[in-house]
């Protein structure tokens, strides 16, 4: 059997997508064949995953849910949409960890932060002209329901102490530190260690400016528990935070978190 | 007396205070989470714990931006 469009198809031997084309969809120029695109000379092999589209067609709902991970290794899905993710502060970091994870089909995000969108986020934070004066919580809300309308969303929108982390983010399977605030990055550390044993967790030091690349890294501290940055590039007159550097620290805290969550890091879950 | 702060050696007052101890690296202790003989100290108790000869500490040192 092949998997076409998420319905199940016959397989015979020596079947070439070109077949599968011709048989299911004749005007489809979207071939993606385990997640990767496709030449109609492909030879089909027993219990591939295809994908046949016409370029520019609107998807149902249903598709449209199919068709957002069809570029995603086979698997892969299942598994992170039962996952519940916390992100701490939805600033240059947090914005973009929450819009990565969406993409990639995480099921549930609980997002937390009590700022409104300003005009100096802008330089940064994904969010829109038209935004301004918003409620960064609601903002990025409807930001991710553009990407990803299957991503349920749930928001915190309060300024957040040690206290309130380990009771407000109990039971999410991963915790995202994107906080501005240096204090604020310490005490959620201690609060995960002291209060949320068993959840993974990705903070961030060190990610101001427009320093090299590759001294952003990603360091495990404790079991489950990883720190981004170059641990040194606080933000500083002189050194500010800018949009590229920000966001390969947000992404290796994307990244992480889906390593952590798919078991690729031989933790403990 | 001797302590050991992320793998280095370092001689120190004797019965000096975690949050003393930071202070004189020139660390502000609030962005500091400490590891002291394998335990996080939570926040109050970096006031309250004075360093044993041969404590072996971590500090993770966090910087702002986000």
């Amino acid at each position: 059997m092949l998997l076409v469009n998420e319905k199940e198809v016959f397989f015979h031997a020596g079947m070439t997508l070109a077949d599968l084309v011709r048989e299911q969809d004749p005007a489809a120029d979207i071939l993606l064949v385990n997640g990767y695109p496709a030449s109609l000379q492909t030879v089909l092999s027993d219990g591939d995953q295809c994908w046949l589209w016409q370029r520019g067609k609107a998807p149902s709902a249903e598709e449209m849910r199919h068709l957002l991970y069809a570029r995603h290794s086979p698997g892969v899905q299942g598994r992170l949409q039962e996952r519940v993710v916390g992100i701490m502060g939805l600033g240059g970091l947090g914005s973009v960890v929450a819009i990565a994870l969406a993409r990639m089909g995480i099921g549930s995000l609980l997002l937390a932060d009590y700022d409104v969108v300003e005009p100096t986020n802008l330089n940064r934070q994904q969010y829109f002209v038209d935004q301004i004066g918003e409620k960064k919580t609601a903002a990025l809300r409807d930001i991710l329901q553009r990407v990803n309308p299957h991503v349920a969303v749930t928001l915190i929108d309060r300024r957040l102490v040690e206290e309130d982390i380990g009771v407000l983010f109990k039971g999410v399977h991963a915790l995202v530190e994107c906080f501005d605030d240096p204090a604020m990055k310490a005490a959620g550390l201690r609060a995960a260690l002291h209060h949320l044993p068993g959840v993974f967790y990705v903070g961030a030091s060190g990610l101001a400016g427009y320093g090299e690349n590759n001294a952003i890294r990603t360091r495990r501290l404790y079991p489950g528990v990883y720190l981004v940055g170059d641990e040194v590039s606080g933000a500083a007159p002189g050194q500010g935070l800018m949009a590229a550097r920000v966001g390969i620290a947000a992404h290796h805290q994307a990244n992480q978190v889906v390593r952590l969550l798919l078991g690729a890091e031989n933790e403990v879950e | 007396m001797k302590v050991f702060c992320n793998g280095e050696a370092q001689e120190i007052a004797p019965g000096m205070l975690v949050a003393d101890y930071i202070t004189q690296l020139g660390l502000d202790a609030s962005s500091v989470v400490v590891e002291c003989d394998g335990k996080i100290l939570t926040r109050e108790e970096y006031g309250s714990h004075a360093l044993q000869d041969g404590s072996v500490l971590e500090l993770i040192r966090f910087v702002g931006g986000g």
